[in-house]
């Protein structure tokens, strides 16, 4: 099968890669735009650690086939930050040390993100449903809380 | 990828069963990764606008089959009067998944859990399904035919999830039991709308999930329950008879006593919320 150019946005800069029809947009992320943030957990959409944001909502980058982006714009844990500077989500949780073994962090910081555009000043329960696709097998969800909880205070609210 | 229905059918018609919809995709992928289906051709039905649309008309809701589940669960028009296939919507996998999932992915699939199912059995729903001779519309009472069965031939496809208005004093709910609270599969679902007029319930539906071969609805209750006033013994009542209507198996989820238990207890309380929504 002979590969095909998929254009789309990446981190806010239009992108064309070469990819094989079949390839899920994570391996497309992952191995052809170097893109190692979103990590395979399960590979079946049960475990979040692939989630990033398309078209600004959240999903499974392991359940979509790369060529499904066409046209469309693509946000890594990569892209999370501006111009080098961390997201007020990123800096709670390391200042919370939410990370043990690290490999949820990047899916769950981007659910986390998006939960926040939705609600800007979550319950503790719309948290908790906002991750619930998320599994941390180091169990780090007291601390993922907290520090989603205090990211919610640090931002400007948007008037929701 | 195809821009319109008719392009489906001709890609369709053209590559017989080497083509596999991807509407979604959460079902699909999974299947492709395990090595389940490793289909020559598969088409993406999101450049098809027909099939990406919730439009309320005249006569009820309009859901195009490759609407995802997030977009139910948001939609203000589903949530305010088709309550139960909004809340349907809600519990699907997790948000990651919702934002992909679609209504018609879910129904295709026909898994007997699908949560999606039974309020739209419960809605008396029905199925557009459009193939090389044409449409045909199909209630979602005879749509499903078995485990992972339904009556769309290979060279047809859903379009389009027809929903009729529920109408004045009407109520539904649609109520699950997982083990997990999010991302899990219903070991039962029930749901339940009322209609009611002149202090009676003039109309009762009431679907289970999980249960059978197929979602199916509980007519013996249903019945008890239509031309008399929907009392707390009445309730009871269909509860006890929406247990006849299910032929559970015993699988790691649960047993079929048990299965046939909540299917007792969710029925009361899918329809105590449901009389209360039709603003008894």
């Amino acid at each position: 099968m002979s590969k095909q150019i998929l254009s789309c946005i990446v981190n806010g800069e239009s992108t064309e890669v070469l990819v094989q029809p079949y390839v899920t947009l994570l391996d497309a992320l992952r191995e052809d735009l170097g893109l190692t943030g979103p990590k395979e957990g399960c590979g079946t959409g049960d475990c979040g650690a692939c989630t990033i944001h398309l078209d600004g909502e959240p999903v499974a980058s392991c359940l979509m086939l790369a060529m499904q982006v066409r046209g469309r714009e693509v946000r890594t844990i990569e892209g999370l930050g501006t111009n080098g500077t961390l997201h007020p989500l990123q800096e709670a949780f390391v200042r919370l040390g939410v990370p043990q073994c690290g490999f949820c962090i990047p899916g769950a910081l981007m659910a986390a993100a998006a939960l926040l555009n939705e609600h800007p000043r979550p319950t503790e329960e719309q948290i908790r449903y906002g991750i619930a696709g998320n599994l941390c097998r180091c169990t780090g969800y007291t601390k993922m809380v907290a520090a989603i909880t205090e990211a919610a205070g640090a931002l400007p609210a948007k008037g929701a | 990828m195809p821009r319109s229905l008719d392009e489906v059918l001709k890609t369709l018609t053209d590559r017989g069963p080497d083509a596999k919809l991807l509407a979604g995709g959460t079902d699909l992928l999974p299947q492709m990764k395990n090595g389940l289906l490793k289909p020559p051709c598969v088409v993406d039905l999101s450049g098809v606008p027909r099939l990406r649309t919730v439009e309320p008309d005249g006569r009820g809701l309009r859901v195009g089959a490759a609407v995802p589940a997030r977009v139910l669960e948001r939609d203000r028009v589903a949530r305010s009067t088709y309550t139960s296939l909004a809340e349907s919507a809600a519990l699907v996998g997790s948000v990651q998944v919702r934002n992909l999932a679609t209504l018609g992915g879910n129904l295709c699939n026909a898994a007997p859990s699908a949560d999606l199912a039974p309020p739209l059995l419960a809605l008396d729903a029905v199925a557009v399904i459009v193939g090389p001779k044409g449409e045909r519309r199909v209630p979602f009472a005879d749509f499903f035919t078995g485990v992972r069965r339904t009556v769309l031939a290979a060279d047809e496809i859903l379009v389009e999830i027809a929903v009729p208005a529920p109408g004045p004093r009407s109520g539904g709910n649609y109520l699950r039991h997982t083990p997990r609270r999010e991302l899990d599969i219903a070991v039962v679902g029930v749901a339940s709308q009322l209609t009611l007029a002149d202090g009676v319930c003039r109309k009762a539906r009431i679907a289970l999930a999980a249960v059978a071969p197929t979602p199916v609805r509980a007519l013996a209750a249903e019945q008890a329950l239509e031309g008399k006033a929907v009392t707390p013994e009445a309730i009871e009542r269909a509860a006890d008879l929406a247990v006849g209507a299910a032929k559970p198996i015993n699988d790691q989820r649960g047993s079929a006593d048990y299965r046939r238990h909540l299917v007792r207890v969710l029925t009361r309380r899918t329809l105590r919320t449901a009389l209360a929504r039709a603003g008894a």
